[in-house]
């Protein structure tokens, strides 16, 4: 792998609070290596922008490893960046070339209200969780692991639909702002188990009324979530949600 | 003054009769009592839970936005348990022999044998709550081997193992939250215990958000804080993993054992510059498949595929017959450090070592999916397509993982990597029911001393974080609160917390009034440089003398040069990130101080002095059975308390896994 250095402009979101209005502000980087990953760009940036007494930007991120879903960048006009399947930690400079400009965005969505800079809020995630995507097993209650076998497939459906890392690109690709990908993915994993079975109505319902309540838009099924998701939840867990859901709303006593 | 509470009685008895007697609080008088839990990774978040689940009023904390982003939820390769699912000989017994052995005879007895006891449960609880382990075609749970052991005990989802096991404990304490019975503090960073005659009751948290400072009260008070591998700078660990919580107790008076126990991981990706944040791991299931080399000649500048198999030498199976790829991390690091130290390291730093995986690609997974299909006498072609489809769905993040950092793919070419740090033994001291030596303060997980000795077998710190929080603490809580019954909440207004919180509020303005000229990034840099040279893989004392005085000097820079942009109240992340590395110099010459001390080698502490002719770390058991528990007395000054270790049922010997 060949090795190069780009210097490049930067338009970046700066936004003091979520009371205040935010605009782009432009920013120049130079000798930034391909081998760097977007975040160590950032923090290039960011130790050039202290040195010279300015305000560094804000932005989320913890794992760097592309598995604890805080980082949240809209990379020219793309929840994550360019590269498919990737998280904005993930993304890497070999994907730009020397002179690119590139714009940088929070997720954008009346559910996930800006914080400051590149940080959103994204609680409402939380409490779609609460209102279900669990299973309601006490500590100490549990039979032996083995006691149920479960059938491949299905475990290794369930398992994809569990890497849904709750980074909130999809809600951030939506025309809506429809949180349907990360629902259906938690309606699914847990759906998909014999241990879900017990709360698969009410849980099913809740969610998307949480969902509802939060303030995200509808689904209308156009597919830009799976797209840039970076985990890449399919969009057959949709699929799956709407069958839960009108099973559910047929045949659930609370209905 | 070092009391363990390590009950009486036959090893595999205790933690059976300690249950069967410790005091119990009655439901209504849970309701009454408060609890404060600092972090949500598997230790905090499965605490809150099962604390929440008896009706406790459970209080938790996290620096990040939300629980389920905790460090824990990076762990890659797997969870042991004792379960022998695959009936090769497991048993409770082995677990704790294997972990007490890989800790090189430097953990305590009684608390590994309860680990290895509750171990089964901990498996039960997560497949009750939907956690997707990897299952064999025949429905059941399914298994895979890791360093140290020769049974296949780890259970697994794919290279996402922690992000499985969190997030079922996440939705277990989010379902709390919905139920009322947990208060959840996203963005919130603990920078004070408070104590009020003598125990713990409550924090001053600071939002992040808004950089208001608040009190919090409770009866008791878990720290659940993770580890401290980024005072090195460069580590496996999440940017925000940090010592503050543990340090802030430490400076309470709560004793930090074995600071300087470090395990460096020997299958990273290497560093490629300066501009380096942090370091990828390898998970260490990798080294089911993967076989490490280098060339056979010094300084081989060709690429790995032209070098032809009798030019390679696999230098842990050469050294370590009988475990071979398989030895514990400890053993794994120093071994390609010798590697890399005598001229055989690979690529443009050499700096590294091969871990490939064709081999077992093409023998062992080609030729058995090609078997399975009754394909006779298959091409080689034919076996690596097979294989891939094996290795993808073991380990596919992984290996996405390195080609999307390196640009190279490993399915192709060998994986070339080198141990980098990734994981803390040593913590805060705790007793056997998980308490400080100030009462009403506990610790769990990562963040405490206590199960892993001088190194931790992998798959083992997820089984410890999940222990501690669903099945020991619950219990051992209990014995606390109950006599706390009669206690009133305390107000806030107590003078204690209005101590505490002038205290943080003026370090905070300290930091921030020093206006100097260097970022707080460049003094953690030199800091990690400092300690991965001085108190990294191998240590001598010249070295550690050095460090300590390097450490000392960089201490009064950073109080006179660092700056910090932007404001008190408001959200700043250097702000935050200034006051953890602050902690983390103070703490760095602390290690350095234990390792002097600890004229030995064990485990990950590897100190030239000591070591057999063929290069094995040499324990000095005579002189160093112990537990160094360390009191702060001042500005560096720090006395060391000494636990020593009792082995009743092992008899330590010289660790062999030739
Ligand atoms: C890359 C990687 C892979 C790993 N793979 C494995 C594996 O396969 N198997 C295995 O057994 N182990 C593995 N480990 C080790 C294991 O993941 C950790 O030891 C374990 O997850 C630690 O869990 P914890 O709950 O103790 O702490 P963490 O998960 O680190 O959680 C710490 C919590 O404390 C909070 N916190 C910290 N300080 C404060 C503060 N001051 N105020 C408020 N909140 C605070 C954080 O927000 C967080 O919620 C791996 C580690 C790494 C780095
Ligand atoms: S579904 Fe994908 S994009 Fe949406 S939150 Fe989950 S991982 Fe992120
Ligand atoms: S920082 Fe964790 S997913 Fe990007």
């Amino acid at each position: 792998m060949e090795h190069y250095t780009m210097n490049l402009t930067l338009k970046v979101w700066k936004q003091k609070n979520a009371n205040t209005a935010g605009s782009f502000e432009t920013y120049q980087v130079k000798d930034i290596s391909s081998e760097m990953s977007f975040l160590e760009m950032f923090d290039v940036l960011n130790e050039q922008l202290i040195r010279d007494g300015r305000e560094p930007i804000a932005f989320d991120h913890d794992c760097r490893e592309g598995i604890c879903g805080m980082c949240s960048m809209y990379i020219n006009g793309r929840p994550h960046g360019p590269w498919h399947g990737t998280t904005t930690c993930q993304l890497h400079m070999r994907a730009f070339k020397d002179g690119d400009t590139i714009v940088v965005e929070p997720w954008r969505a009346n559910a996930f209200p800006v914080v400051k800079d590149l940080v959103v809020d994204r609680t409402s995630f939380d409490r779609i969780i609460q209102a279900g995507g669990y299973i309601s097993a006490n500590t100490g209650s549990a039979v032996d692991g083995n006691a149920i076998p479960i059938d491949k497939n299905k475990a290794d459906k369930a398992f994809a639909a569990a890497a849904c890392i709750g980074c909130g690109a999809c809600v951030a690709a939506c025309k809506n702002s429809s949180a349907m990908l990360f629902v259906s993915a938690k309606v699914s994993h847990l759906a998909l188990l014999p241990q879900g079975d017990v709360e698969r109505k009410s849980r099913v319902l809740n969610m998307v009324s949480q969902m509802d309540k939060e303030g995200f838009g509808s689904c209308t099924f156009t597919q830009a979530c799976e797209a840039v998701c970076p985990k890449e939840i399919s969009v057959s867990n949709i699929s799956r949600l709407n069958a839960e859901y009108i099973v559910a709303g047929l045949t659930s006593e609370n209905s | 003054m070092l009391d363990s509470k390590i009950p009486a009685g036959k090893l595999e008895e205790k933690w059976v009769d300690y249950k069967g007697h410790c005091k119990l609080v009655n439901p209504a008088n849970k309701r009454k009592l408060e609890i404060i839990i600092v972090g949500t990774g598997l230790a905090g978040a499965s605490a809150a839970a099962a604390l929440a689940e008896q009706g406790y009023k459970v209080k938790a904390y996290c620096f990040q936005d939300s629980p389920r982003r905790a460090h824990s939820i990076a762990a890659q390769g797997g969870i042991n348990a004792a379960k022998n699912y695959q009936n090769d000989g497991d048993s409770v017994f082995r677990l704790f022999y294997d972990t007490i052995k890989g800790g090189d005879y430097r953990a305590r007895e009684a608390n590994v044998h309860r680990l290895a006891e509750v171990s089964a449960n901990i498996i039960d609880q997560c497949v009750a709550q939907g956690v997707p382990f990897a299952r064999e075609y025949g429905g059941l749970l399914n298994n895979r081997s890791f360093g140290g052991t020769q049974v296949k005990r780890t259970f697994y989802a794919a290279g996402q193992t922690g992000q499985q096991l969190l997030i079922g404990a996440y939705q277990a304490l989010e379902r709390q939250v919905a139920l009322g019975n947990v208060t959840m503090y996203n963005r919130h960073e603990m920078l004070e215990v408070v104590v009020i005659d003598g125990k713990a009751r409550g924090i001053i948290a600071r939002d992040l958000v808004t950089g208001k400072l608040e009190r919090h009260f409770g009866h008791a008070v878990l720290l659940c804080t993770g580890g401290y591998g980024n005072v090195f700078y460069l580590s496996t660990n999440a940017m925000g993993s940090n010592v503050t919580a543990a340090w802030k107790a430490h400076r309470k008076g709560a004793l930090f054992a074995n600071p300087c126990f470090t395990q460096i991981h020997p299958t990273c990706i290497p560093v490629t510059g300066d501009h380096q944040s942090k370091l990828t791991l390898m998970s260490e299931s990798l080294r089911n498949d993967g076989r490490i080399w280098v060339p056979k000649k010094q300084n081989d500048t060709r690429k790995a595929n032209e070098i032809p198999e009798e030019e390679r030498d696999y230098f842990l199976e050469r050294r370590y017959p009988a475990f071979g790829n398989l030895v514990p991390r400890d053993v794994a690091s120093r071994a390609a450090k010798e590697r890399c130290d005598a001229g055989y390291g690979v690529g443009t730093t050499r700096q590294a070592v091969y871990l490939d995986f064709r081999y077992n690609l093409i023998n062992k997974y080609g030729r058995a999916e090609a078997s399975k299909k009754g394909i006779q006498n298959p091409d080689e072609a034919t076996l690596v397509a097979f294989g891939k489809e094996v290795v993808k769905e073991e380990y596919g993040n992984l290996f996405d993982m390195y080609e999307k950092i390196t640009g190279e793919n490993p399915y192709e070419v060998p994986m070339r990597i080198y141990p980098a740090v990734h994981y803390t033994m040593g913590g805060l001291w705790v007793d056997y029911e998980l308490m400080t030596n100030v009462p009403g303060l506990y610790s769990l997980g990562e963040a405490n001393f206590s199960d892993h000795g001088a190194n931790r077998l992998g798959a083992s710190a997820l089984m410890q974080g999940l222990a501690d929080g669903y099945f020991v603490v619950p219990y051992t809580i209990g014995n606390y609160l109950a006599d706390e019954i009669a206690t009133k909440p305390i107000p806030v207004s107590h003078e204690a917390f209005e101590t505490a919180e002038k205290s943080v509020s003026d370090r905070i303005s300290t930091l921030m009034n020093i206006k100097g000229k260097q970022t707080v990034e460049s003094f953690h840099k030199r800091l990690g440089k400092i300690m991965w040279e001085k108190c990294g893989m191998a240590r001598n004392a010249q070295g550690l003398q050095e460090a300590i005085k390097e450490i000392q000097a960089l201490k009064k820079e950073f109080w006179s040069d660092v700056r910090i942009p932007g404001d008190i109240n408001e959200m700043n992340p250097e702000l935050d990130k200034a006051g953890r590395v602050a902690d983390f110099i103070e703490l760095g010459e602390l290690m350095c101080i234990d390792a002097l001390d600890r004229n030995e080698s064990c485990g990950g502490h590897f100190r030239e002095e000591y070591q057999t002719p063929d290069g094995e770390a040499l324990r000095q058991d005579d002189k160093h059975m112990y537990v160094a528990a360390w009191e702060m007395k001042g500005e560096h000054q720090w006395q060391l308390h000494k636990e020593e270790l009792k082995y009743d049922v092992i008899k330590p010997t010289q660790r062999n896994y030739k």
